[in-house]
């Protein structure tokens, strides 16, 4: 530690540390653009120039390292000169077009400009010009002309999203900041740019022009979509979201947002939405009251359960849901006498139920994800999945840690994979044995259940690299926990992370795939879960939040289901398909309409209030259940408000001792790969993953929410007959959808990727499984 | 692709550097890619950008910070005047004036039968020899006179 004064303050700050971080200890404010904590310095603004005592001119604050007994000084002549100059040179080519600016309001070089410039500048001349580029749906540069050159946006692409689309071509004053020939900007992480442009250069497209900064007020909430629940500010003015920026988590978002979080807003207020309870009458539908509609839920659950049986009642929700919506609802469930619930609608292997020590979680904190040095990644979709885990992840390579990849794609996931392993579906949990028997062997551990098991070169590289670390992570994406096998997967990662004694953990599909789990929304021993009541089809179903053919393992099957049944009560806060099958649609409330916690997959529950007021007769899900409780004479459903519900549902001081990621399933003999014909390998592409992101307008226009197309192996392609571009018919079970082919050389052999959770594609039957594409002939395509 | 030639050249150049800083090279790759073909599109630079396995946008920087990359065609022969300081105080815009009038282009154009083209230069460090031009960017004329203009062109001419 050194010691250095700042503006007479002595501040004691890290050796390696500069004035900045300094000042920012001490609490004095430097202005400053082109400095950002969370990014390389650049020192190219100037703003933050400083007197330091001995040194003949101004310094730059942030570039400056701080020495033992440096006197600074942020107020004297020589910087407010310096400042005011700079100032008065920010100013020369910047439009002083505030009134119609997006981040007037909210704009640094407004507010510096305020407190540092000066009156008047001396500039008469004529200022540049920026020609405007498209650079895609979700950020706008029609204002470059606006742009100050501090280069955050180009840092953040470079650093943080590891993605470098935008960068500053040409020099001096026709330096631009562009895209490489008009292309898109198309990382997960773009919005940040947004927020991280001290000026009104890079604004939201879908937000501007829709309010000004003072009019909105901000309400805290969190991120309904991923796992990770990031925190979130929702902007709203008159009662609609207009906007949604991050609030700083340190050990959650850090600063960031995913352009998911942000933008998935738009389908809060998308035309879709339900306002009014209905009704099917002779296949008709009609708007009525809600004492009608639930009155006839009840009804028509209490007919079902008296004559049918209790257990031909189903629920299904989504991982999305609140824990007060999931506790409420197997609540009710349990109440009439159903053990038939379940939130986990993509998975498919159950085998691991009643075997679990507890709810599957990260197994860490996420920040601790930034100190580990090995990584093995089973089955995920990394970047896509989870962006700000991801973001962690490659942040940990940053510093040396190695990233050892097993999955059926092989992804570009922008950073260095020290080994990676890209196999069948049906050979993962093959792979995975071999690299235990190779870290066995490495460690000379015992091996039992997979002595006999040969270990190729991939298992053995990634074996090495585990062991050669200290502090590693054994993680399961979304592909491996939907996995057919899912339980195997589960029990090798286990015993491999055991091995090296490291962390073993799940990376959670949704912000609610904890919470559904300490919620209860998982069927006892008696109950049903998601796969056996969509197989065995029920005569009434409950859906919250659910798309049965978007949201489950086997579309197909759940149409089926849903088409059968006597009684659909669709749940939901938008009129989907439902339509066509359902016989009541409750609009319910989406996240910013309602209370509720989310759990997120490092067991941190996170309560947030209603943003704003639900829109027409929405109401949320949880008043919603609480009314059916009682008008089903289910005793204890009298709360009066959701925090009630919540600390019924969990003790929320010990989440920790809920979880345990133990799973007492006997590892089964490994046998040889014995699939037949071509494996499905299905995605849920990043804007398809759930209702609200669906209904998002401007993320559906970006490249990521481009119509699936199915990926095969080039030298496959070539084989069935088909070219790259070319329409195929692809057929699974009984239904057949025609989808452009495209190679991926990076898939395994005997492979089709075809994404699940879009409309094209949901008619296709289960994720996993077997997959027939043909090339059409003799018809037009 | 960037043709087997260049490619050749890059690879030499990539041994002066670390195996895992290929971007050093970009640089020459680029002057490379300008000395086969004339110019460098965008296309050369994405090219050069995935042969030496950096973002697009990097190497597009790069080509459009310095001022000897051709963005676009210059003819075969690239004429670049210094008008910086030490030029014009000797006469600098004379020469450009004679070589505008003498090809019928102006600044920053190509003659019609794509042979010549003339650029605006920055200083070249030869201010002793102002007023000065370059060749392709390769070989500089000093002391540029009318007569030695049109000494320089006759050779031209003949290639």
């Amino acid at each position: 530690m050194i010691n250095i004064e700042i503006d007479g303050k002595l501040v004691e700050t890290e050796r390696g540390s500069t004035v900045m971080d300094a000042a920012r200890k001490a609490g004095v404010h430097i202005p400053h653009f082109c400095y950002h904590k969370k990014l390389s310095i650049a020192a190219n603004c100037r703003m933050c120039l400083v007197e330091v005592e001995k040194a003949p001119k101004p310094l730059p604050a942030c570039a400056t390292p701080a020495a033992e007994g440096m006197k600074v000084k942020t107020h004297s002549e020589m910087a407010v000169k310096a400042q005011k100059g700079v100032m008065e040179f920010l100013l020369i080519n910047h439009p002083l077009d505030c009134p119609i600016c997006d981040q007037g309001g909210e704009c640094m070089l407004q507010d510096v400009a305020m407190g540092y410039g000066g009156v008047a500048s001396r500039y008469a001349e004529e200022k540049r010009e920026v020609q405007p580029k498209d650079v895609g749906a979700l950020i706008s540069t029609q204002e470059m002309t606006r742009c100050i050159q501090c280069t955050r946006c180009v840092r953040f692409g470079q650093e943080v999203a590891d993605l470098m689309e935008l960068g500053m071509a040409f020099r001096t004053e026709h330096a631009e900041i562009m895209t490489f020939v008009n292309s898109t900007v198309d990382s997960e992480l773009s919005g940040n740019m947004i927020d991280l442009c001290p000026v009104g250069a890079l604004t939201s497209k879908p937000f501007r022009y829709t309010a000004r900064n003072w009019e909105l007020s901000r309400r805290r909430s969190v991120s309904p979509h991923d796992g990770l629940g990031s925190n979130l500010a929702v902007h709203i003015k008159n009662n609609k979201v207009l906007r949604v920026t991050p609030v700083e988590n340190e050990d959650i978002n850090e600063c960031w947002i995913s352009d998911k979080d942000r933008f998935s807003y738009e389908g809060l207020n998308s035309a879709e939405r339900l306002t009014k309870p209905m009704i099917k009458q002779d296949g008709k539908w009609q708007e009525v009251e809600w004492q009608a509609a639930l009155e006839y839920v009840a009804n028509g659950l209490r007919q079902v359960a008296n004559g049918a049986g209790a257990d031909q009642v189903a629920a299904l929700a989504t991982p999305h849901s609140t824990l007060e919506e999931l506790y409420l609802l197997q609540k009710l469930m349990r109440g009439i006498g159903s053990d038939n619930i379940d939130f986990r609608l993509r998975q498919s292997d159950f085998s691991a139920d009643g075997k679990l020590a507890g709810a599957p979680w990260l197994g860490m904190s996420v920040a601790d994800i930034n100190s580990r040095d090995r990584f093995l990644i089973v089955g995920s979709f990394l970047r896509k999945d989870h962006p700000l885990l991801a973001h962690r992840i490659r942040q940990a390579v940053k510093k040396g840690a190695q990233a050892n990849i097993v999955h059926s794609s092989d992804d570009n996931l922008l950073m260095k994979i020290a080994n990676k392993a890209i196999v069948a579906p049906g050979d993962m949990v093959s792979l995975l044995a071999q690299i235990l028997k190779a870290l066995a062997d490495e460690m000379q551990a015992s091996t039992q259940g997979v002595e006999n098991v040969v270990v190729g070169n991939e298992a053995a590289a990634i074996a090495k690299s585990l062991a050669g670390g200290e502090r590693a992570a054994v993680l399961l994406g979304n592909f491996a926990q939907q996995h057919p096998q899912a339980a195997q997967i589960a029990v090798l990662a286990e015993k491999i992370a055991a091995l090296c004694g490291v962390k073993f953990g799940y990376l959670g599909e949704a912000a609610n795939s904890v919470g559904g789990y300490l919620a209860g929304a998982v069927p006892g021993a008696k109950g049903m879960n998601a796969a056996q009541m969509l197989s065995s089809p029920r005569k009434a179903y409950v859906l919250l939040n659910v798309e049965p053919e978007l949201d489950c393992a086997n579309p197909q099957q759940a149409m089926a289901a849903m088409q059968a049944a006597d009684l659909v009560v669709a749940m939901s806060a938008f009129k989907h398909k439902a339509v066509d099958y359902a016989d009541v649609l409750l609009p319910i409330a989406p996240f910013t309409e309602t209370s509720g916690t989310f759990v997120n997959t490092e067991g941190h529950a996170q309560s947030f209030k209603g943003a704003v007021k639900p829109l027409g007769e929405a109401r949320p899900a949880w008043k919603v259940l609480r009314v059916l409780g009682n008008l089903l004479d289910v005793d204890g459903f009298d709360y009066d408000t959701s925090e009630a519900v919540r600390d019924e549902a969990v003790d929320t001081t010990n989440i920790l001792g809920a979880l345990d990621n133990h799973l007492d399933v006997a590892l089964q003999a490994v046998s040889g790969a014995a699939t037949q014909g071509l494996q499905r390998v299905a995605d849920v592409p990043i804007y398809a993953t759930d209702v609200l992101v669906r209904r998002a307008a401007s993320l559906q226009q970006t490249r990521d929410a481009a119509t699936p197309c199915v990926a095969m192996r080039g030298d496959e392609l070539k084989k069935l007959g088909v070219k790259s571009g070319d329409t195929v018919k692809v057929t699974q079970g009984n239904a057949s959808v025609r989808l452009a082919a495209c190679a991926d050389d990076g898939l395994p052999a005997g492979v089709a990727r075809v994404a699940a959770g879009h409309a094209a594609t949901a008619e296709l039957g289960a994720m996993f499984g077997t997959i027939t594409v043909q090339p059409i002939t003799g018809e037009r395509a | 692709m960037l043709s087997e030639q260049i490619q050749a050249q890059v690879d030499r150049e990539l041994k002066k550097y670390p195996a895992d800083q290929k971007q050093s090279a970009v640089m020459a790759a680029l002057r490379f890619v300008q000395d086969e073909k004339g110019w460098i599109s965008n296309d050369d630079m994405a090219d050069v950008a995935d042969y030496l396995g950096m973002p697009k946008m990097a190497v597009c920087e790069v080509a459009t910070f310095y001022h000897m990359y051709n963005l676009k065609p210059m003819g075969k022969h690239t004429i670049t005047v210094c008008t910086n300081l030490s030029c014009t105080l000797c006469g600098a815009l004379d020469t450009v004036a004679y070589i505008e009038s003498k090809l019928g282009i102006k600044m920053g154009e190509v003659t019609a039968d794509g042979k010549y083209g003339l650029r605006e230069g920055e200083c070249m460090g030869a201010c002793k020899d102002a007023p000065v031009l370059t060749l392709n960017n390769k070989k500089i004329c000093a002391r540029m006179s009318k007569e030695k203009i049109d000494k320089v062109f006759a050779e031209l001419d003949k290639s």
